[in-house]
């Protein structure tokens, strides 16, 4: 059975998103999920901050503050060597999720 | 090292405040940049970036909350709280911290001792490995040196057999002798248990060839010290034993103290040099036992295997020699305390000892959980609103059982504190003047993790009580009524914990009670001498270079001479005075047993050697026949005195004076007089069978003079003294009242009550102040209805029963079930205290008159307010 709910969804999309672009700041993040999901999904800041911190406590992923090219401070997030490996999982778990409900939509 | 930076996160928080803020402050401001991009105007890009972040306080609580997220910084919040309380109420927490300090420092003392005698082996490499040889009875430790040499040439299971005997010999370096304290020991001793010398060297089985080859002493660290300032010189320095030149070969460690745990000797010197200490040789007789006998076993072989290998050779040497060895066997006991002559007795007293510290300790904490338990109810309001506005039950547990943890951890510290002083005063103590003994008891890692284990166990019951209470208490309830009804009227939980402890103090009482009275009989019992008004002086005519022939007219001349000082009464000699640690049994046969080995002999009697005037001088009431005179010498006729228990187990109820029977060698002799039954060895021994002979007829170097005087001992002592040196200076000797010279055999007794005495005080501590606290609590709960009985006329003496009938009841059913267990559990005590028996009325009395003082004490001043109770001002207050 796939261990799978909203947070974890959530964590999904970030660690994807930062195994794709690298380093990025939680604006950033916001953004490319926005844009990579065609505008879809819309990441609430009130969730992803905190979500980003309970994933650098884990130590799935790091942080440093850098300049953004608009010479501002920010918080730029990069995965570890065990986000990846939680990335993996996340994303084989959220493939069966995808399959079962699938199979449960169309069991008629 | 998530768990670490989590950690450290509690003590960085203003700091992770800010750092969360500036990134929330970072993503509205690089929204804001976007949205001027798009072309917004300034006001309206804030304004967008803003209400799409939501509420940023709320975040940044949660984004902190994910940071902290194992809720250390609550722990640590509810740390602070518990301080601030306590501190708070500096009287309820120094209450709580003293009452657990003394639970727990009780109990750390005890295990420290316990430790120290029962579960540390000696102090030697494979100390786990080293075995006491006994014989068959309990404390029947005593070998023959032929004997042990057979058990030593022919075992397979040991590693090593050696003997040891411990004595006193007159050393001097020149000038006069000094009585010091000695081992002999056999060569291999030192090698067998593995010990370096810390100077010089040691002796080994090497340096013996023969009898009396080996004229050589190993120091104590200590004696060196103190005899010869540490001199590093002594080595190889001659001095004399008992008149007899013997080389200081080396120092022993600093911490080896030879194989008796508690004794600390002067010096080691070879047994095979006996004779020269002694003045007669037991190496080739089979039938003096007069020797210790410890073993190493080879590693891998049980403790049982090696007791079976000794054993086939003991029935081996009751074959071969089936007078002297007859019923020889062979036994292994830890070693350290006498085999289980001392560790017999002290295993189960201080098990016993350990449980009645447990039991205060119990108290205490019941003490503890009750003082929780008020503050609880007390706090009851409070606790209500805290509940009505959602706090978690958890979480008001949580605060409640860190307040317990550290007031047990003070408690704990305190106590332990306390303990490690009491040990290490114990350790410096020398209990008996006259003997060499230290009861080492440094405290070791054991004991503190001890005290760490207990002082969490101790934190466990009165955290839990007012947790029950928080886990019950109805909000509605609790804030509708107030606090003044919460009197509960049926029997609780805290009822029956102030019961036991009660019963624990009157147990505690009653033992320790049972135990001085038997100590005050047991001096003014019928020990068949009378020490009260007698003054001893006791040397060996050995350490003045006498034989035991060469030395009688010498104790003549001095019986003689002591008589005339003036107001001695009666003075005479006894080899080793009764109840002191010398004297000897030998087994006595039926005139015509031909056939002489143990099973044939009527009984084992001891046996002394006494000067005439020996009996009036110790009052040994003369029942039958007559004393010695001078007469009676090696050219007369054999005779003795025997006691009543020797008279009748020999002779039966006939007439004994002028008949015969035959000692140990055979020796036909001649009963000229009997004498009332005494103690000889310890005070709680059943009847013993003694026998009398006149110190003419059986000399001994050994020699107690007891002197009789109406006189105070303090003008009869310098005289005693001078007489003496006159007779001879070099000769050294001691001189004591003879109730002081008892001090050894009183010790286990004295030691017993001391401890009982201790643990009842502590007892009745806490019992006071447990009672107390509920009798106290009780009346200041019900002021307000005291007021209004008040009001309605009650009188003082109803007013007391309505307020302090409850604490009375317990107080009384504790007492009723402590005082009868106590009656059943001081059959234990009767091992160690003569005649301990609690169907005493005096011990009833002091029991019931302690706990009615204890009551009196502890509700008294409740009393005293509940009196004091001014209704006017009570209603309107409320």
């Amino acid at each position: 059975m796939a261990k799978n709910d909203l947070q974890g969804t959530l964590d999904l999309l970030v660690l994807k998103t930062l195994a794709t672009a690298g380093s990025l700041h939680g604006y950033g993040i916001v953004l490319h999920i926005q844009r990579a999901s065609a505008d879809l999904l819309r990441v609430e800041e009130g969730s992803l901050y905190p979500a980003l911190h309970r994933m650098e406590q884990s130590g799935w992923i790091n942080s440093e503050w850098s300049l953004t090219e608009t010479n501002r401070k920010a918080k730029y997030y990069k995965l570890t060597a065990p986000g990846r490996r939680q990335l993996a999982q996340a994303e084989e778990s959220f493939d069966q999720l995808v399959k079962g409900v699938r199979a449960v939509l169309r069991y008629a | 090292m998530g768990m670490l930076r989590r950690f450290a996160n509690l003590f960085r928080r203003s700091k992770i405040d800010d750092e969360i803020a500036a990134e929330l402050e970072a993503h509205i401001a690089l929204r804001t940049e976007d949205n001027l991009a798009r072309g917004m105007s300034p006001g309206e890009a804030r304004r967008e970036a803003r209400l799409l972040f939501g509420n940023p306080t709320s975040t940044r609580e949660r984004v902190a909350a994910a940071d902290t997220s194992l809720g250390l910084d609550n722990l640590a919040r509810d740390l602070r709280i518990a301080v601030r309380q306590l501190r708070r109420s500096p009287g309820f927490a120094l209450t709580a911290i003293l009452t657990l300090a003394v639970g727990i420092g009780a109990n750390v003392v005890v295990f420290g001792v316990l430790n120290s005698m029962l579960l540390k082996p000696l102090r030697v490499a494979g100390g786990e490995r080293l075995f006491q040889i006994e014989g068959q009875q309990e404390g029947d430790l005593s070998q023959s040196y032929p004997d042990f040499d057979d058990f030593r040439s022919r075992n397979s299971a040991f590693s090593g057999l050696a003997a040891y005997r411990i004595n006193q010999a007159g050393l001097s370096t020149g000038g006069s002798a000094q009585r010091s304290w000695l081992y002999q020991v056999s060569g291999n001793y030192f090698d067998m248990l593995g010990v370096e010398p810390a100077l010089g060297r040691f002796f080994h089985q090497s340096d013996e060839r023969g009898a009396n080859s080996a004229p050589y002493i190993v120091l104590s660290d200590a004696f060196w010290r103190r005899r010869f300032n540490a001199d590093p010189r002594v080595v190889g320095m001659t001095v004399d034993l008992n008149k007899h030149p013997f080389t200081i070969l080396g120092v022993a460690p600093h911490s080896f103290n030879g194989t008796e745990l508690f004794f600390w000797p002067d010096f080691w010197m070879p047994m095979i040099n006996e004779e020269q200490v002694e003045g007669y040789s037991f190496l080739l007789k089979r039938f003096n036992h007069g020797i210790y006998v410890i073993g190493m076993l080879k590693p891998g072989i049980t403790p049982r295997q090696g007791t079976d290998n000794l054993q086939a050779i003991a029935h081996q040497l009751t074959r071969e020699h089936p007078n002297e060895d007859d019923g020889l066997a062979a036994r292994l006991v830890k070693p350290g305390l006498m085999g289980d002559l001392l560790g017999g007795p002290a295993r189960p007293f201080l098990a016993a000892i350990t449980v009645l510290a447990l039991l205060v300790l119990v108290a205490a904490c019941v003490n503890l959980a009750g003082i929780f338990a008020a503050r609880a109810s007390d706090r009851t309001r409070e606790l209500a609103i805290c509940i009505s506005i959602g706090s978690p039950r958890w979480r008001l547990l949580r605060r409640v059982l860190v307040e317990a943890v550290l007031i047990s951890l003070g408690g704990g510290v305190a106590g332990t504190l306390i303990a490690a002083a009491l040990l290490g005063g114990l350790t410096r103590w020398q209990p008996i003047s006259e003997f060499p003994i230290h009861v080492t008891v440094s405290p070791d890692m054991r004991v503190y993790a001890i005290a760490l284990l207990l002082t969490l166990a101790s934190s466990i019951l009165p955290g839990l009580l007012p947790a029950r209470q928080i886990w019950r208490t109805d909000a509605m309830q609790a804030m509708r009524t107030g606090a003044a009804s919460a009197i509960i009227r049926r029997l609780t939980l805290r009822d029956v914990l102030l019961s036991v402890q009660i019963a624990v103090c009157a147990l505690l009482v009653t033992a320790a009670l049972v135990s001085l009275r038997g100590m005050v009989r047991s001096l003014h019992s019928s020990m068949g001498f009378v020490p009260q008004g007698a003054v001893v002086a006791l040397t060996d005519m050995h350490m003045g270079g006498y034989s035991n022939q060469s030395a009688f007219p010498v104790q003549r001349r001095m019986v003689e001479e002591a008589a005339r000082i003036p107001g001695v009464t009666a003075a005479g000699t006894i080899d080793d005075a009764p109840l002191s640690t010398g004297g000897s049994s030998s087994p006595v046969y039926r005139e015509g047993t031909t056939d002489r080995k143990a099973s044939t002999s009527v009984t084992s009697a001891r046996y002394y050697s006494i000067s005439p005037g020996y009996l009036q001088a110790a009052e040994t009431k003369l029942l039958a026949g007559r004393d010695f005179t001078w007469a009676d010498g090696p050219a007369t006729v054999k005779v003795a005195i025997v006691n009543q228990t020797f008279a009748r187990r020999m002779f039966g109820n006939a007439s004994v004076v002028g008949r015969h029977y035959l000692s140990g060698d055979g020796t036909s002799i001649e009963v000229v007089g009997v004498v009332e039954d005494g103690k000889y060895e310890s005070l709680t021994e059943e009847p013993k069978a003694a026998m009398f002979f006149p110190l003419a007829q059986a000399t001994e170097g050994d020699t107690s003079l007891v002197v009789r005087s109406g006189l105070p001992a303090a003008e009869v002592a310098p005289a005693l003294n001078r007489m003496l040196t006159s007779i001879d200076s070099s000769l050294p000797f001691s001189v004591q009242t003879w109730p002081d010279a008892l001090g050894l055999v009183l010790f286990p007794a004295r030691v017993a009550t001391a401890a009982l005495g201790v643990m009842g005080l502590l007892a009745a501590m806490l019992a006071i102040t447990g009672v107390f606290g509920m009798a106290a609590y009780s009346v200041s709960k019900r002021m307000r209805e005291l007021g209004i009985r008040v009001a309605m006329g009650a009188n003082p003496p109803q007013l007391v029963r309505s307020a302090l009938g409850r604490p009375v009841l317990l107080l009384l059913a504790g007492s009723a079930l402590g005082l009868a267990a106590g009656m059943l559990t001081t059959r234990l005590l009767a091992f160690l205290v003569y005649q301990a028996t609690p169907r005493d009325p005096l011990v009833l009395a002091g029991a019931l008159l302690t706990m009615t003082l204890i009551g009196l004490i502890a509700t008294s001043i409740p009393a005293a307010r509940a009196l004091k109770v001014n209704p006017a001002q009570l209603l309107r207050e409320e």
